[in-house]
């Protein structure tokens, strides 16, 4: 066991190192060396994942957990918080996930940074992320998960302030920052609470406890706040405004942090504290109703974005809003299931876009793209896997996955599935429409940069290759047994999950039921890419609204219903306001002219004030020595 | 005699520097070099428990029961270390500037040196005193004579006003005095008996004479307007003086004098005086928001941490006071590191006026990452020193009740807004004129930084050992008052 303890520790330290390594010299190594520490690192810490996975499921399924206490943190009284890891199915599931297409993401930076300046850093910031990414997902208390939790925010922070000099860059990092840091006031007071109401952030002692005493009206505050923080990681309402401008940052960040890994803390943190939302049906509700709400409300959203990254941006807000539907539905392990079929496919079409932009000279806008496929083969072949598998075209990742969602919503309640399957199409014609718009018809690019459209090198093209096939395959680990298979991922994740599956007792669909509802999503799947290819392929010009802007609702979609601009004028005006009145009014004119006033009372009747000011003041200072010597002496002769 | 030596070992190697004014620079910094291993000397052979160490009780003014009494708990030993690390670096801090009469400055500092030491470890009250009144004169003349423009009117209000505090302190002083049995003396141990067997009018009374001089000090909402204005103009070795030591002074009186001396009124108005911190922090972090210039920004944070700081003493919890404890250490660290940051800046480019900079990151890669490091300890990220101390200190609030810890909490929301946005503002974005030529850190300067800067972290990712060290002393004074307060219901 000591061996495996020690390849535990090093899977999040090793990252660590990298970053250690690349940022104490960033100046004096090469670029080639910074980028194979970086992903050298990661791709150790993934081979020491699979060996723990190798050695989790060796394990019988009820002693599924290992635990490894490096050192004690903080320890004041009876509060004491541990640097330990946490190896059970569900960290390990997130670690190969994170390791993985970390690790594939690592080496398409290779080619994708190779011609910036600021290469070295990047990889720095990438591997520091990996490490508090991993922390986030390996803690074994909440404090751990925290700390994991704000340093992702960190590594976010300066991912996408990145391109430094840029200033909608940095106010984009700064609003990332900021909203996120809004959400951890509310996780950190959860994770206060639940210290002070069972005496402990281990997970295991808290579980228990809470197993034990049942729902209560503090559960449900807890489980509130902490979802709090999830609203502002991953991205839902009323916090995701972040996540769009996030996509500032370089292409690889929006992949890996942006849309793989970091936005699906949330949903991690939900699912690790499943027992404490089972036991809290309010907070339940909350997660279902925000889900379901953030889901269909990007996809509106991103029906008319005309930003290659922001259109995949608001796909993921939508996705991320699904897997809570999921998770609000009680349907933990199909959250993490579909979160991960959608770290494959998100990646690879973010990764694929990038190759776009790559080839594109940094162009962004899909009205000027358009005919790429004869261009860019593989990028167009990939890019397509991703959009058959977002979509749920049978048998890619997207489809097993987004199938079990909306069959568990359906167990729900119809209104649910109602609303899970709008989104699901929305996708589907947004999704389609953004390929079809920059693959196919003819090229509306300029001349010139028509000439210099160019394949993305093989660092990019190969791990785009490599994220396909999991796009594709990645879903066929859980094959519902309607279609003859066995959901191998939901009962490797069933050890977290025992406790609240008691609890909800929930009961399946027949087969044949499951068999319709999948029937009726992929006729109108396919129904949805035929009026898709019919308004924006078969017409060989750009249709004319996606130029000017026609019905109001049009306008609404198409400026993101005016959040931004309503965060603006309810908070950030009031809040400057308010600092404003602060300042001038209650702290110039009122307490500083009181104690000014009374201040001046003094001075003008004292005489012992005006001698201090016009005293010599190396005197004073001489009398001053003086005086400490002769007062120590004297006592010392009064003695 | 090691605790004397500490006090008057800063005594004598100002009258050195001003002896051989010379030699003021190089004096100056080795004799406070060699306080500073006396010290460690002092930590390293601490027993960690309950008790005070390295006591010296001596019979001074014996008819008036003043005893030169001083020793070294827990609570002392962290700040006394804060002192004695603190000081070399900021010497060292101003060899670039060239003062006039350095002798005289060197001398001041070391002479507010020996203060603060005092201030740390007396035992007496009238001790006490003395060196709490000691410790503003020095830094007085710090600002007036080498201050900004506009020094003459802001000290004297700086000074008269923490004058008038501490007028009200001695006044308390000396009425629990009285109130001690037969002779009448100021040990500490009399005066809390005394303090604990009066009946909880007084007690309040009492209270609020302590508070309002340590609110001062510190300062709390809304005694705090003299404080922006001091920090601004002070020499930046003054301010650092200021905000990271001197401000302890305050919330070190709390829990060595004020808390223990009249539990009873401490418990009846506590709950005042942790409204009031946390009305401090979002008023001073509202304020923050609106600031133009960079000190004034970072005087104003200040106000906000130190509002924390007070609301989690006042919980009387073992958490909010260890909290306390490790956050003064981290907050002394980061503010010298912050306003050494911004001194740097003002020098550069002579403005400091954040909207005027820009695009420093370009010109001085090494400087930023310093300046983004202590920021994040700034603004409590975890693994920084910032993070331990303000967890600690909300989770105190939150137990004590909900409300206020998460309204206390928002200074971590407000605090990442007017950080980034002055680290954007300044650091990022395009060179401007006045940072077309910005020069990376220098060697003196990165001598000055780098300890801070590693200590923050090292803090922030092992506190264990530090808050080792106070933690008996917390959990003994702690009991006491417990205890008291379960006797007198």
């Amino acid at each position: 066991m000591v061996n495996s303890k020690l390849i535990i520790a090093l899977i999040p330290l090793l990252p660590l190192f990298g970053f250690l390594l690349i940022s104490l010299f960033v100046n004096r190594i090469s670029k080639s060396l910074a980028s194979v520490i970086a992903s050298g690192s990661v791709l150790i810490s993934f081979l020491l994942a699979v060996i723990t996975f190798i050695q989790l499921i060796g394990l019988p399924v009820d002693q599924r957990v290992i635990q490894v206490d490096l050192f004690n943190w903080i320890s004041v009284v009876d509060f004491s918080a541990k640097i330990s890891f946490l190896i059970d199915p569900l960290s390990s599931l997130m670690l190969l996930i994170i390791t993985g297409v970390g690790f594939l993401i690592h080496v398409y930076s290779i080619g994708y940074m190779h011609d910036d300046a600021g290469s070295n850093r990047f990889f720095s910031y990438l591997n520091l992320f990996v490490f508090f990414m991993l922390l986030l997902v390996m803690g074994s208390n909440y404090l751990l998960m925290f700390v994991g939790w704000e340093g992702v925010g960190l590594c976010s922070y300066l991912l996408i302030g990145f391109w430094f000099k840029n200033k909608e860059y940095t106010h984009a990092a700064n609003k990332a920052f900021i909203m996120n840091r809004i959400g951890d006031l509310g996780l950190i007071v959860g994770v206060i609470l639940i210290f002070i109401h069972f005496g402990s952030i281990e997970y295991s002692s808290v579980l228990d406890s809470v197993l034990k005493q049942g729902g209560s009206e503090i559960l449900t505050l807890i489980t509130i706040l902490l979802f709090v923080g999830a609203m502002g990681k991953s991205a839902q309402i009323p916090l995701y405004t972040w996540l769009p401008d996030a996509m500032a940052g370089p292409t690889p960040v929006s992949a890996l942090i942006h849309a793989a890994t970091m936005v699906t803390a949330g949903i991690y943190m939900v699912a690790r504290n499943n027992i404490l939302y089972t036991l809290s049906p309010i907070s339940l509700n909350l997660v279902l109703i925000v889900g379901l709400i953030t889901a269909l409300f990007a996809a509106t959203i991103a029906l008319t974005q005309n930003d290659i990254k922001k259109v995949l941006a608001y796909s993921t807000v939508s996705q991320l809003g699904l897997m809570f539907v999921a998770l609000g539905v009680g349907a933990y392990s199909t959250g993490i299931f579909h979160m991960t079929t959608h770290a494959f496919f998100k990646a690879l079409l973010f990764l694929a876009a990038g190759s776009v932009i790559h080839g594109m000279q940094g162009e962004q806008d899909i009205r000027n793209m358009g005919g790429l496929r004869k261009y860019l083969p593989i990028t167009f072949f990939v890019f397509l896997v991703g959009v058959l598998a977002i979509s749920g075209i049978p048998p890619f990742a997207g489809f097993f996955s987004k199938d079990e969602i909306l069959a568990k919503a359906f167990e729900h309640s119809p209104v649910v599935y109602g609303f899970a399957l709008l989104t699901s199409l929305l996708t589907v014609f947004y999704m389609f429409r953004l390929l079809f718009l920059t693959f196919f018809g003819g090229t509306r690019a300029t001349e010139e940069v028509k000439h210099h459209i160019h394949e993305s090198p093989k660092s990019m093209t190969i791990p785009l290759i490599a994220l396909a096939i999991l796009s594709l395959v990645g879903g066929w680990i859980g094959i519902p047994e309607a279609l003859g298979g066995s959901n191998q991922v939901g009962g490797f994740l069933d050890p977290v999950f025992a406790s609240s599956q008691v609890l909800l007792s929930e009961q399946a669909l027949s087969h044949s039921t499951e068999i319709i509802l999948m029937s009726v999503v992929v006729v109108l799947t396919l129904v949805l890419m035929g009026i898709a290819y019919s308004i924006y392929v078969s017409k060989n010009t750009i249709p004319q609204k996606e130029n000017s802007i026609l019905s109001p609702f049009h306008t609404l979609l198409y400026n993101k219903y005016f959040i931004d601009d309503l965060y603006d004028s309810v908070i950030v005006k009031p809040l400057k306001k308010t600092a404003k009145v602060f300042y001038r009014l209650i702290e110039k004119s009122g307490i500083d002219f009181m104690v000014n006033t009374v201040g001046n009372s003094i001075v003008n009747g004292s005489k012992f004030a005006r001698l201090l000011q016009a005293g010599d003041i190396a005197f004073y200072i001489f009398a001053m020595v003086i005086g400490i010597i002769v007062l120590i002496a004297t006592g010392g002769l009064t003695r | 005699m090691i605790t004397a030596f500490l006090i008057f070992w800063p005594l004598v190697a100002s009258v050195l520097v001003f002896a051989f004014h010379s030699y003021a620079k190089p004096i100056a910094l080795t004799a406070s070099i060699i306080e500073l291993v006396v010290s460690i000397v002092a930590a390293v052979n601490f027993i960690p428990d309950s008790s005070t160490q390295y006591s010296i009780n001596y019979s001074w003014i014996q008819s008036a029961g003043i005893n030169f009494h001083v020793g070294i708990d827990g609570i002392s030993l962290l700040l006394v270390l804060l002192t004695t690390f603190l000081i070399p670096f900021i010497i060292l801090s101003s060899f670039s500037t060239n003062y006039k009469n350095p002798s005289v400055f060197y001398g001041l500092i070391l002479l507010m040196q020996m203060a603060l030491v005092g201030v740390f470890v007396s035992l007496d009250g009238f001790l006490f005193y003395l060196f709490w009144e000691m410790a503003l004169i020095p830094v007085y003349f710090i600002c007036l004579i080498w201050g900004g423009e506009g020094r003459g009117v802001i000290t004297l209000k700086f000074f008269i006003y923490t004058l008038a505090g501490s007028l009200l302190m001695l006044i308390a002083l000396v009425y629990l005095y009285f109130q001690t049995p037969g002779q009448h003396s100021f040990d500490i141990q009399q005066l809390y008996a005394a303090g604990k067997l009066l009946p909880v009018r007084e007690q309040g009374i009492l209270f609020w004479a302590f508070f309002i001089a340590f609110a001062i000090k510190m300062p709390v909402f809304p005694f705090h307007t003299w404080q922006p204005d001091t920090y601004n103009v002070a020499p930046v070795q003054g301010t650092m003086l200021l905000s990271a030591i001197m401000l302890k002074m305050g919330i070190y009186g709390v829990i060595r004098w004020l808390i223990p001396m009249v539990p009873y009124g401490v418990q009846t108005w506590g709950e005042s005086a942790i409204v009031l911190s946390v009305v401090g922090i979002v008023y001073a972090s509202c304020i923050a928001l609106v600031q133009k210039d960079f000190k004034r920004l970072l005087a104003y944070s200040s106000i906000a941490h130190v509002g924390l700081i007070s609301g989690g003493i006042f919980t009387l919890s073992k958490i909010g006071m260890q909290g306390a404890m490790i956050q003064m250490l981290s907050h002394g660290l980061i503010v010298f590191a912050l306003f050494y940051l911004v001194d740097i800046i003002v020098a550069r480019t002579k403005t400091k006026v954040i909207k005027q900079l820009g695009g420093i990151r370009s010109q001085a890669p090494i400087f930023t990452t310093i300046f983004l490091i202590v920021m994040l300890g700034s603004i409590a990220l975890p693994f920084t020193s910032g993070f331990v101390g303000e967890f600690l200190l909300i989770n105190s609030l939150v137990k004590y009740q909900l409300g206020l810890g998460i309204a206390a909490g928002l200074t971590t929301i407000l605090g990442a807004v007017y950080m980034l946005r002055a680290f954007q503002k300044s650091m990022l974005g395009d060179t401007g004129e006045n940072t077309s030529s910005f020069m990376d850190l220098t060697t003196q300067e990165k001598l000055v930084l780098y300890p801070m800067v590693v200590l923050i972290l090292v803090i922030g990712i092992y506190p264990t050992p530090f808050l080792k060290i106070s933690e008996a002393a917390v959990n003994n004074l702690l009991t006491i008052v417990t205890n008291y307060l379960a006797l007198v219901k």
